[in-house]
């Protein structure tokens, strides 16, 4: 039998037990196994999954962490919720932060990827997937804090560059205007982002077969058809998890709006997660901050159950 | 036509060049006017953004470190070495109870260890302050510890989980036949197996450990336990006319975090696309 592709061989160990198991164990001894999964189970008991649900008890609570008072008052931090501009304003800026990261981190870089593998020198594809991965080693406060003078209207360095090339008009305060602040930040997680999903991406098109794009050059197939009617649809798995984990990554955004904006002017760089923290931590609204919470997780919970049953339904194999 | 289709290719692959050199361009350019701007006085960085430092002295590195960029270094290693360890420790031992191991309810204690990766911290944030506040962990090195680890966890057990079960059965097999014990064969035969998932995992683990935000900030406001990221967004609202300082502190946090990635960079990009492809 020759070795079949890793996509349809059987998952291993999961259905197919070590040879001492075969004879029935006695349910006891089995039951003791679980200390290898204790250590992970109780800390995630008790400090992801207990918070989570009170998080939710709370949320239905009006409640001032300094004096300590507690009242329940059903839903009407939800009822807050659904008037507070701001928070509309929050959930507006994390869709465009979604939107606009799968326009350049899922298809940008997809295509980039593959413009980057059609490169023919090994160490050249190597070195620029190396050099486009290193704004994603660096954190999201150094580049935040690092973008932040790039923004800067007398010394920051894209004014200064926008008037070298005579485009001095536009030269603003980007994080200083309602207007400009939330894109000038979700550009900068652009730079700082896009190489990690092209060094997926690029893993992802690696494992093509290569007879593939040869049977297509020999029909005379060029690079853009080959990109669309091969690439693409081999690493639609890859694809489809990455725009999940990227609009689940965009209503999960705090680090550099904190660090670049706290949210302002005016409220108009605000998101999901700057606002909860602004009120809990600033407002001492701990109920209204879990209510925002409770939002939080109802959307990354629906993304969470998209990826399952996308990743059940669109497998590829070859 | 041949000289056309030759003409064609010829611009196509002076466009990729291009597009390949100019994002390079964006993506390093920035990181040089950081790293140069720590050599700069202020006169020179507010005058003279583009300009080349008028001369390389590590005065404002030495400052930075001086003026706490040292203790913020010293909590952020111990703490991402620390958290590090103690996530790979519980996640090995989960994957390898999830994968090598018969245990009763194996399918639903996968799902309850995996669906922690969908959970951002924010969701868990107020009870957990308040969790800490009640248990003394607030503002202490061991509460940010202990959330360090625990969010780890899930991750961590994914990647190895998805590693481990395409490791062969058989010598798991051959180690019980020689009267191996269960730890035995982790510590002697899995364990060593998965060293190219265990460094990817570490690096991971060190990256976002090193450079985690929302719980350092949180849980040790206004303490002498700031992080690296805490501690230089504080130096530049404390100290917002030495902008110079700032940056010579911004090069230390970036550049230990770059070097582990260009050292382990063959293991990671393996690991990575092991566990995520699938």
């Amino acid at each position: 039998m020759t070795t079949a592709p890793a996509s349809i061989r059987p998952a291993v160990a999961r259905d197919v037990k070590p040879v001492r198991n075969r004879q029935p164990v006695h349910s006891r001894e089995r039951w003791r196994n679980i200390v290898w999964l204790i250590p992970a189970l109780a800390v995630l008991a008790v400090f992801v999954y207990w918070p989570l649900l009170q998080n939710i008890v709370f949320s239905f609570l009006k409640w001032n962490i300094y004096s300590g008072e507690q009242t329940f008052v059903g839903g009407a931090n939800y009822a807050e919720l659904a008037t507070d501009p701001i928070f509309g304003k929050a959930l507006l800026n994390n869709a465009w932060y979604a939107l606009i990261s799968i326009v350049v981190q899922v298809f940008g870089a997809l295509a980039l990827a593959a413009i980057v593998e059609s490169v023919r020198s090994e160490r050249m594809r190597k070195a620029f997937r190396s050099i486009y991965f290193i704004p994603s080693a660096i954190s999201l406060t150094v580049a935040g804090l690092l973008f932040y003078f790039i923004y800067q209207p007398q010394s920051g360095m894209l004014d200064a560059f926008l008037t070298s090339m005579g485009l001095g008009q536009y030269a603003q305060a980007w994080l200083g205007h309602e207007s400009t602040a939330i894109f000038a930040i979700i550009a900068m997680s652009q730079w700082q982002g896009f190489g990690y999903s092209v060094l997926l991406f690029s893993v992802a098109l690696q494992r093509i077969p290569v007879e593939l794009y040869e049977a297509s050059a020999i029909d005379g197939v060029g690079p853009i058809r080959r990109f669309f009617s091969i690439s693409m649809p081999l690493v639609r798995e890859m694809t489809g998890l990455m725009m999940i984990v990227t609009i689940s990554g965009a209503f999960q955004v705090f680090n550099e709006v904190m660090v670049m904006t706290s949210g302002g002017p005016n409220n108009s760089s605000q998101v999901l997660g700057t606002w909860l923290y602004h009120a809990g931590f600033l407002n001492n609204d701990f109920g209204y901050a879990a209510a925002i919470g409770v939002a939080i997780f109802v959307i990354t919970l629906i993304l969470a159950i998209l990826q399952l049953w996308m990743s059940r339904s669109r497998r590829v194999e070859w | 036509m041949v000289s056309a289709s030759v003409a064609g290719r010829l611009v196509r692959s002076a466009l990729v060049w291009i597009v390949l050199v100019g994002l390079a361009v964006v993506v390093l350019y920035p990181l040089i006017w950081m790293f140069l701007n720590g050599f700069k006085t202020n006169t020179e960085l507010f005058d003279k953004p583009f300009a080349l430092p008028s001369r390389f002295g590590w005065e404002n590195f030495v400052a930075a470190w001086q003026q706490g960029v040292g203790k913020f270094v010293l909590t952020s290693v111990s703490l991402t070495v620390l958290a590090t360890f103690f996530t790979e420790a519980i996640g090995a031992w989960a994957a390898y109870g999830l994968t090598r191991v018969r245990i009763p309810l194996n399918r639903t204690f996968t799902v309850v260890v995996l669906a922690g990766l969908m959970l951002a911290p924010t969701v868990a944030l107020v009870p957990l302050v308040k969790m800490f506040q009640g248990w003394g962990l607030y503002n202490t090195f061991l509460g940010l510890l202990i959330l360090y680890t625990a969010f780890r966890v899930p991750f961590t057990v994914f990647l190895m989980r998805a590693y481990m079960m395409d490791l062969p059965l058989e010598v798991d097999e051959a180690a019980a036949i020689d009267g191996a014990s269960r730890a035995a064969a982790f510590w002697r035969i899995t364990l060593p197996m998965s060293k190219p998932i265990i460094i990817t995992t570490i690096v991971l683990n060190v990256l976002t450990n090193w450079n985690e935000y929302l719980f350092a900030m949180v849980f040790t406001s206004g303490t002498g336990l700031q992080t690296l990221p805490v501690g230089l967004a504080d130096l530049m609202s404390k100290n917002g006319t030495q902008y110079p300082l700032v940056f010579a502190g911004m090069t230390m946090a970036a550049v230990p975090m770059v070097i582990l990635f260009f050292v382990c960079q063959r293991y990671f990009v393996r690991g990575l696309a092991g566990g995520v492809g699938k």
